[in-house]
C-alpha cells in the first residue's frame, strides 16, 4: 500500500472518530493532538480500528510513533505492504 | 363501559393554606422531555388530548421485529457528533431533556453556581445495551476480547446518563442515577426534592430516562414471562385495563424537571408547573416480579399523609398500569380500596399512548398530566374496547378526555420489579 493511501486511511479513520473536526488542513509534521481535539480514548479508537480493519497490532510502547500523521504513515507502511 | 364525563366541583376540597415556609417547599419550574409521541410538553400534551399513540415496529438482535416506542428528538440540538459517538443513548436522551428543562425554566444557566446544581436521574437498568452490543459485535471476531471496546466501562457505569449531563452542561454539583426499576422516574424527582430540602443544592435536575428498547434482553425476558404485548396495530398494543390486554410495550424516553425551592422560584418570578406536596416510597417484600396491592395501597396512603390530604382531595390518579393482566389488577385493587370514598377522583393512564418508558415513566407520565391544572382536562387512557370488569378504579377516563371545573392535586403512581413502589403528589400552585 502506498504512503498516500495509508495517509488517506488514517485521516479517514480519524474523521469517523472525530466527525466534528475539519481535517482538510491536518499537517503531517505536527502532533495530531495539537491540531484537533483528540484525547486518549480517541487515540485508542484509532488503534482499535487498525486492529479491526487490517489486523495490525500496535504495542503500547509504540504509541508515541503515531503521534504525528507522518510518524503514523512511516510506522504503518512496513506493516501494510501486504494489503 | 364508562367514558369521559364531567364532575361538578361544588363539594370538593380546595387547596388550603400551606403553613410551610417557602424554603421548605419544592416546585417544578421547567420540564424537558422526549416521548415517542412528543419532544416537548406542548406537543406531548396535544397528542395525549388528541388520543395519538406512537408505537412502531423495530428490529432487534436475535428476536427480529418487536413493538417499541421510539423517540425522535434531534440529538444534535445539544450534542456534537463526537459526544453522540462517545456516549450512550440514555446519556443522549438525558442531555436533551436536561437542556430542554433548563431552557423551559428560563434559568440563566451561565449565571448559575453550577456547583449547587444536582442531577438525579431514575433508571430501570443501564449498561445492558452496551454489553449486548459488544457481545454481538464480538461474534465476528470469534469472541476475541481484544476487540472489546475501551468505551465499555464509561458507557456502562450506572451513573452514565447523569454524568453525561454534567459534562455536557458544565455542572459540577453531585450527579448520579437512582436504580429503582420502573418506579425510578418518580424517585428521581423525590430525590431532587430531598436534596433541595437538605440544602445540599439549590437546583435539581430530576427525573428519569430509558434506553431499554436497544437491548433485546428486556424484550426477550418480558416475552418469556408472558408479559410482552402483541397486536397487529402497534398503536393498539398497549391497552391497560382492557379485558384483552396482553402485556407491556417497551419504550425509550426521558423526562427531566427543574426543581427549586419555592423561595428561589418566586425570587426570579419563575413559571411554576406545580408543587410537590407529597411522596412515598416503600417495598412489597413479596416477589421478584409480582406486584402487591396491599403495599401499593400503603404507599398511596403514606404519600397522602405526608401531603396532609385525604383521598377525595386527589383529582387525577396517573396510574402505573402497564397492560399486564396481573399488574393492572393489583393496582386497581389498591386504588379501589384507598379511593372508595372519593367520587370525584379521576384515573387515567399514559402508557396506552407511549408504552412503558421504564425509568422515565414516572416523570414522563406526571409531566403529561401537569397541564391539566390549567386546561382543566383529564387525558384518557386509550385502547380500551372492553373494560375489564375487575378494574374498578375511580372514574377511569376512557378513550375521550374529561373536562372538569378544577384540578388541584395530581397523584402519580410508579411501581417496579422487586416490589418497589413510588407515589408523587403535585399540587396546583396558586401564588401563595
Amino acid at each position: 500500500m502506498t504512503r498516500e493511501k495509508i495517509r488517506a486511511i488514517i485521516v479517514e479513520v480519524i474523521s469517523q472518530i472525530l466527525p466534528d473536526e475539519d481535517l482538510s488542513n491536518l499537517r503531517g509534521d505536527i502532533r495530531i493532538r495539537d491540531q484537533i481535539e483528540l484525547d486518549s480514548m480517541d487515540f485508542l479508537d484509532i488503534i482499535m480500528e487498525l486492529r479491526k480493519r487490517y489486523g495490525i497490532e500496535v504495542p503500547e510502547d509504540d504509541y508515541i510513533q503515531l503521534a504525528t500523521l507522518d510518524g503514523a504513515v512511516a510506522y504503518l507502511e512496513p506493516r501494510m505492504t501486504h494489503l | 363501559m364508562r367514558g369521559g364525563h364531567d364532575i361538578p366541583s361544588s363539594t370538593r376540597k380546595e387547596a388550603g393554606p400551606i403553613e410551610k415556609s417557602h424554603d421548605s417547599r419544592v416546585v417544578i419550574t421547567g420540564i424537558g422531555l422526549s416521548a415517542p409521541n412528543g419532544n416537548n410538553l406542548s406537543e406531548y400534551r396535544h397528542n395525549l388530548l388528541a388520543g395519538k399513540a406512537s408505537i412502531e415496529k423495530i428490529e432487534t438482535h436475535y428476536m427480529g421485529e418487536v413493538l417499541a416506542g421510539v423517540c425522535h428528538f434531534d440529538p444534535l440540538k445539544y450534542q456534537k457528533k463526537k459526544e453522540l459517538r462517545r456516549g450512550t443513548r440514555a446519556g443522549s436522551i438525558a442531555i436533551y431533556c436536561a437542556n430542554e428543562a433548563v431552557a423551559d425554566s428560563r434559568l440563566d444557566i451561565a449565571g448559575l453556581d453550577k456547583s449547587r446544581v444536582g442531577v438525579y436521574l431514575g433508571i430501570t437498568e443501564h449498561g445492558n445495551v452496551e454489553t449486548e452490543n459488544e457481545v454481538f459485535g464480538l461474534k465476528q471476531y470469534n469472541y476475541d476480547v481484544k476487540y472489546w471496546s475501551h468505551h465499555h466501562n464509561p458507557r456502562t457505569v450506572a451513573n452514565n446518563p447523569a454524568g453525561e449531563v454534567t459534562m455536557n452542561m458544565g455542572i459540577t454539583g453531585p450527579h448520579y442515577t437512582l436504580g429503582a426499576a420502573c418506579a425510578a422516574g418518580n424517585i428521581g424527582l423525590i430525590h431532587g426534592l430531598q436534596m433541595l430540602l437538605l440544602g445540599e443544592i439549590d437546583l435539581a435536575l430530576g427525573g428519569g430516562v430509558s434506553e431499554s428498547i436497544h437491548t433485546f434482553g428486556v424484550f426477550a425476558s418480558f416475552k418469556n414471562e408472558g408479559a410482552l404485548a402483541s397486536h397487529d396495530n402497534p398503536n393498539r398494543a398497549c391497552r391497560p385495563f382492557d379485558r384483552d390486554r396482553n402485556g407491556i410495550v417497551v419504550s425509550e424516553g426521558g423526562c427531566v424537571c427543574t426543581l427549586e425551592r419555592l423561595s428561589d422560584a418566586l425570587r426570579r418570578s419563575a413559571t411554576i408547573y406545580g408543587e410537590i406536596v407529597g411522596y412515598a416510597i416503600n417495598s412489597d417484600a413479596f416477589d421478584f416480579i409480582l406486584p402487591h396491592a396491599q403495599r401499593q395501597a400503603e404507599c398511596v396512603r403514606l404519600a397522602l399523609k405526608k401531603a396532609g390530604l385525604s383521598p377525595a382531595d386527589i383529582d387525577i390518579i396517573s396510574s402505573h398500569a402497564t397492560g399486564t393482566q396481573q399488574g393492572d389488577l393489583q393496582e386497581c385493587l389498591a386504588l379501589a380500596e384507598v379511593f372508595k370514598d372519593a367520587p370525584q377522583t379521576h384515573t387515567n393512564n399514559t402508557k396506552s399512548y407511549i408504552g412503558h418508558t421504564m425509568g422515565a415513566a414516572g416523570a414522563l407520565e406526571l409531566a403529561g398530566n401537569l397541564p391539566s391544572f390549567n386546561d382543566h382536562t383529564v387525558h384518557p387512557t386509550i385502547n380500551i374496547d372492553n373494560l375489564d370488569p375487575r378494574c374498578t378504579v375511580p372514574n377511569l377516563v376512557i378513550n375521550h378526555p374529561a373536562n372538569v371545573d378544577r384540578i388541584d392535586h395530581i397523584m402519580n403512581n410508579s411501581f417496579g420489579m422487586l416490589g418497589i413502589n413510588s407515589v408523587v403528589i403535585v399540587r396546583r400552585y396558586e401564588g401563595r
